[in-house]
């Protein structure tokens, strides 16, 4: 499709072209619930071909950041560009671009696995003489093909979430978000997801944003990584150096406590510790 | 807490016509965009019938529901209908009872199916579903009438089932293809009513529980305050006024002038069944937003 051709170059190409928008842009995004402040004034790039990571443990906000990205929340403040679409006042527009897995595993159990994904290639306009043939490419990515015609209410968790995948990206977004991508999935199907989304990176420079609260995965497996902490992102960066910068021999966790501090070595622990909980609670589900 | 919620964000993002796109320099094509004036309403209507034959294949695979709710009107007539024309206690004219009742319980019957219908919406926010949904380019109010279509099309099913067993009974219906026709569009029309505003009801409580409840509390005095089961004129002042106001008296005229050829006023109820219809897929979509926040 042209959409893919001519999204090739990447953002970061040094030339003397007119430089292409980025793939998100977000300034100063905040979203209150009431009085409380789940997303505060949180800044974020994102280049074509890039996997950002953001990072943080439960209730920091990433779940409903990820939100007002994809347009489901409207922000109280700040702007969100998506390849220089101003998702806040054109909200439709820039659903076209996005592709959006959500951190519950959420396919039709009502429909087969080739409905599901057929039903999202309807919903994008994905021409119908081509439609057929995408949905089954999509299916095939993911390793689907064998059990598309069977219902998605027997699919396992692995396969649901890579149903979702397929579901994603049969429109060929330009952007795929992420919420959580592999919780609840056991390290087998964990592994998959991973490899698919790489594999995308690298045939169609898609740039992928994604919340995680497993560091060890994010540290490996993202580009750069956001560390949000009560709302705010604290620090921004490549994992490596972010490492190097506080020391030698340290993990992100470490990055995280630097730059969170006080709020985990003092009486607000509680957070991270909520993190290992849920990871045991998450793995005992995979 | 809700209303401190909505105090701060009243509303999700607003969909309005977009824009000429940034995009369509860097050669990027939407296929499908077509702005102007009708761009909307296109985009409407198209995903409004991609979501219709979604619905048809969800019904595909799961027949066996249908027809164990169809047991439901069937007895009404059955029991109902056939012990209450023994004892002619019912005014209904040169019009036999069985037959009186007979659309009665048509309108019953999608009525029953369809209040309890923003459970489906409920259950595909607690799935995940209805997020991705609206972060398609769809607008809410296609999201909405694909529902109140697939709740159309369950009523008819079963509107037929209960037809079938009337005509058995020997009730004097109407073999006009056109007025069948007629019917059946009614039907649609009632359903769509009857499942947005439990839609409605599903945005307002945002719990499977408390929808059941209200759903459980309006259904009954609604279909008791109609002309479902007895005209209107032996009814006292007050529960006329109800039932004058109740849509469901409505698709009961309706259904009674079309298949059973009694004195409609059929342009009045196809108006109300409509409007009331299109004002809550409405306020079902505006609703929307804060199911899914």
């Amino acid at each position: 499709m042209s959409i893919e051709q001519s999204v090739r170059a990447p953002s970061s190409a040094s030339s003397g072209d007119p430089p292409a928008p980025p793939a998100l842009a977000v300034r100063g995004l905040t979203y209150r619930f009431g009085g409380h402040t789940a997303v505060d004034a949180v800044d974020l790039d994102l280049a074509a071909g890039e996997i950002l990571g953001l990072l943080g443990p439960n209730g920091a906000g990433k779940t409903t950041a990820i939100r007002a990205v994809v347009t489901l929340l409207r922000p109280a403040a700040g702007s969100v560009r998506v390849f220089g679409m101003d998702a806040v006042r054109y909200p439709i527009r820039a659903r076209r671009l996005i592709g959006y897995v959500p951190q519950m595993l959420s396919a039709d159990s009502g429909l087969t696995g080739r409905e599901n994904v057929a039903l999202f290639a309807g919903l994008f306009d994905v021409p119908r003489r081509q439609r057929r043939a995408r949905v089954n490419e999509a299916l095939a990515a993911m390793g689907l093909t064998d059990v598309a015609d069977r219902l998605a209410r027997t699919y396992s968790g692995g396969m649901v979430r890579r149903l979702e995948l397929a579901q994603a990206l049969v429109n060929a977004p330009r952007l795929l978000i992420l919420d959580e991508p592999t919780v609840g999935l056991d390290p087998i199907a964990r592994d998959s997801v991973w490899a698919h989304v790489h594999r995308l990176r690298a045939e169609q420079a898609i740039a992928v944003l994604l919340t995680t609260h497993y560091m060890e995965e994010a540290d490996a497996l993202c580009d750069r990584v956001a560390l949000m902490h009560t709302g705010r992102v604290r620090v921004t960066g490549v994992p490596d150096e972010l490492k190097a910068a506080i020391g030698a021999r340290t993990s992100l966790e470490d990055v995280f406590r630097h730059h969170t501090g006080d709020a985990l070595e003092g009486g607000g622990g509680g957070d991270f510790r909520d993190v290992q909980q849920i990871r045991r609670v998450a793995s005992r589900a995979g | 807490m809700m209303s401190s919620r909505s105090a701060v964000s009243p509303a999700g993002p607003v969909e309005r016509a977009d824009p000429p796109s940034p995009l369509s320099s860097a050669g990027i094509i939407f296929d499908g965009d077509r702005d102007g004036p009708f761009g909307a309403a296109r985009l409407l209507f198209r995903r409004f019938a991609t979501l219709s034959l979604v619905e048809l294949q969800k019904l595909r695979h799961d027949r066996v529901e249908l027809y164990t709710r169809a047991v439901q009107p069937a007895l009404w007539l059955l029991v109902f209908g056939v012990t209450f024309s023994r004892i002619h206690a019912i005014p209904t004219g040169s019009v036999p009872y069985l037959d009186y009742l007979a659309p009665g319980i048509l309108a019953q019957s999608a009525l029953f199916i369809s209040i309890f219908y923003g459970i489906q919406i409920i259950w595909d926010r607690d799935a995940g579903v209805l997020a991705k949904l609206m972060v398609t380019p769809t607008p809410r109010t296609a999201l909405v009438a694909g529902k109140a279509f697939a709740a159309g099309v369950r009523a008819l099913i079963q509107v037929a089932v209960v037809l079938l067993l009337a005509a058995l009974l020997g009730v004097g219906l109407t073999a006009n293809p056109l007025k069948l026709v007629g019917a059946a569009v009614a039907v649609l029309l009632g359903a769509a009513f009857f499942s947005c505003l439990s839609i409605v009801i599903a945005g307002l409580v945002l719990s499977r529980d408390r929808l059941m409840g209200i759903g459980q509390a309006i259904m009954m005095p609604m279909f008791f305050a109609s002309n479902a089961l007895y005209p209107v004129s032996i009814m006292p002042s007050w529960v006329r006024v109800v039932s004058y106001l109740n849509p469901l008296s409505y698709l009961v005229d309706a259904l009674r002038g079309l298949l059973i050829g009694t004195h409609g006023h059929l342009v009045l109820d196809f108006a109300v069944l409509t409007g009331s219809a299109v004002l809550t897929i409405i306020v079902a979509s505006a609703l929307l937003g804060r199911l899914a926040r």
